[in-house]
């Protein structure tokens, strides 16, 4: 179980997150939704260390994640596709996946897991990583974090500017996670493809936790999501 | 003698320099391009190094190979441990901010220098070079229309010199590899490239950052080893190389090696050349002026890449 507990963070001196609470469970899609500015990234962003807490705790099966240095976060096992992808867009396909597969030390059985299901990318490998299409700068942002061998995955506007085959791609991927047990925290504008995979949505605005609902009822009424989003 | 000679001798001279350049402003390009800070200190470094190869050279003793040898290994080594103290224990405090980072290594560039002359003192002390033979440069002349070698007067260059471009770019070659083919080169590419994301991937960025600060600083080191059989020893010699790698590396495009060594070779050659026919002064004011251009007309240096 990947918890928030009542975290409070922000950079320098403005705080974003007030109070935030959160559980992801193994196998379990939840969805991070709210208006622009109203804290998604920074969450993501403080779970994975990178923005540091004022108060509360992010912990992963019981282990203080927010007590750790940020780059000894991903090592337990939490995968992060950065909203813009944020490749390391002059290094090749190759060594971008090299870096996500030294976080756990992880061999050569991995990477031919994780390029099953991009085989894209393995006619690629050798190929500079600002060289690809925007949809395969995105399965090489989602096909790094799956190197780690995680137990979550954080993504951060994945199908932001694709086109509707590559959208398609990456949900597959998504839910064959899921499948697999991944615990998957996604943060996602499109409403209609948050409420095709999500299993429970997370309302968040102005740093503040609102309503947790299942998506079943968010699916039969749509209210709801009018009501926070304002759309 | 006619003008040939002349251009051949200050051609090599030049080279010495230019290769002294490349390897002190390769250190910094790193440390700039890796770490994204301006290492103001980067030619007390190179001070550090050539005092302590005297230092050592002297407590060795024997043949000036032996100290020399002993001194191109641990002079470097200790500069470098010495700049990784500075960047764990002043650095790293003030979370590497750009301005408040010049203004820190501003502050170690006193501590470094005065602490030298307090120690080591004003004077200016040479190291035996390992080996030094003159070797005598034949230059060609026309007689009736015949081609004739010939050895004019005063051209020469000396082993000693041969060996510093060599082995300045026997180590450019390695840093190149490194940064090239190694994991170590691969951390901190990524580093340099994104330094958020490679937090995200369990690179700890502060280690590579106290790494890279340590070997741009044990590379001046490295150089100012080379070229103190030549030079000299004083607790002031800091200043020119800092100067001309402030203007290498910026001619070159901040953070861009092979244009950090090309500018280098440029810079080298036409302070050589330019010093030996008119004045060093007006070397370093032909240099400087080109600085000046090259932020106005392509501030990213001319071989660097415009960021986006």
């Amino acid at each position: 179980m990947l918890e928030l507990d009542k975290i409070n963070a922000g950079y320098g001196g403005a705080q974003i997150l007030r109070d935030v609470s959160l559980s992801v469970a193994p196998g379990e899609i939840v969805c991070l939704l709210g208006r622009n500015g109203a804290g998604k990234t920074t969450t993501m962003k403080a779970i994975m260390g990178l923005v540091p807490l004022m108060s509360g705790a992010v912990r992963l099966n019981g282990a203080d994640l927010s007590s750790l240095p940020a780059h000894k976060v991903p090592g337990h096992g939490v995968g992060y596709i950065p909203q813009g992808r944020r490749l390391f867009s002059e290094l090749t396909v190759a060594q971008n996946l090299e870096i996500g597969l030294m976080v756990r030390k992880s061999g050569a059985d991995v990477l031919n897991g994780v390029l099953d299901l991009f085989p894209r990318l393995r006619e690629r490998l050798d190929q500079r990583a600002q060289t690809l299409s925007g949809g395969e700068q995105q399965m090489l942002a989602t096909a790094r974090a799956l190197c780690i061998e995680p137990s979550y995955l954080l993504l951060d506007e994945p199908t932001e500017g694709l086109q509707p085959s590559m959208i398609e791609a990456i949900r597959q991927v998504i839910v064959v996670m899921r499948d697999r047990g991944v615990g998957i925290l996604l943060v996602e504008q499109r409403i209609d493809a948050v409420l095709s995979v999500a299993d429970r949505v997370a309302f968040i605005e102005n740093g503040h936790n609102l309503e947790t609902l299942d998506a079943d009822v968010l699916r039969k009424d749509h209210s709801v999501i009018e009501r926070h989003l304002g759309v | 003698m006619e003008i040939g000679p002349y251009i051949l001798l200050a051609s090599l001279e030049g080279a010495v320099t230019a290769a002294v350049l490349a390897l002190t402003a390769v250190g910094l390009s790193l440390v700039f391009g890796v770490m994204r800070v301006v290492n103001v200190a980067h030619g007390e470094f190179f001070m550090l190094g050539a005092v302590l190869a005297w230092w050592v050279a002297q407590s060795v003793g024997g043949h000036p190979a032996v100290g020399f040898a002993a001194a191109l290994v641990i002079a470097p080594l200790l500069v470098a441990a010495i700049a990784v103290v500075a960047d764990m224990t002043v650095l790293k405090r003030i979370e590497y901010d750009p301005e408040r980072t010049i203004v820190a290594t501003i502050g170690i560039l006193y501590i470094i220098q005065q602490v030298t002359l307090m120690t080591y003192g004003p004077d200016a002390r040479p190291v035996e070079p390992p080996f030094n033979t003159r070797l005598a440069i034949p230059w060609f002349e026309f007689v009736d229309g015949k081609f004739q070698m010939y050895w004019p007067w005063g051209l020469s260059t000396t082993s000693y010199k041969l060996s510093v471009i060599a082995a300045a770019g026997v180590v450019l070659v390695g840093v190149w590899l490194m940064m090239a083919r190694t994991k170590i080169g691969l951390l901190m590419r990524a580093t340099q490239l994104d330094r958020e994301t490679a937090l995200a991937f369990g690179i700890p960025v502060e280690r590579i950052y106290a790494i890279v600060f340590g070997m741009g600083a044990g590379l001046a080191a490295l150089a100012a080893v080379l070229i103190v059989p030549i030079q000299q020893a004083h607790y002031l010699m800091g200043g020119d190389p800092l100067l001309l790698s402030f203007i290498v590396v910026i001619i070159g495009g901040l953070g861009s090696l092979p244009g950090t060594v090309l500018a280098a070779i440029l810079i080298g050659l036409s302070d050589g050349i330019i010093s030996v026919f008119f004045s060093p002064t007006l070397a370093k004011i032909l240099a400087t002026l080109l600085v000046a251009l090259v932020l106005v007309f392509r501030p990213q240096g001319l071989f660097g890449v415009k960021t986006r």
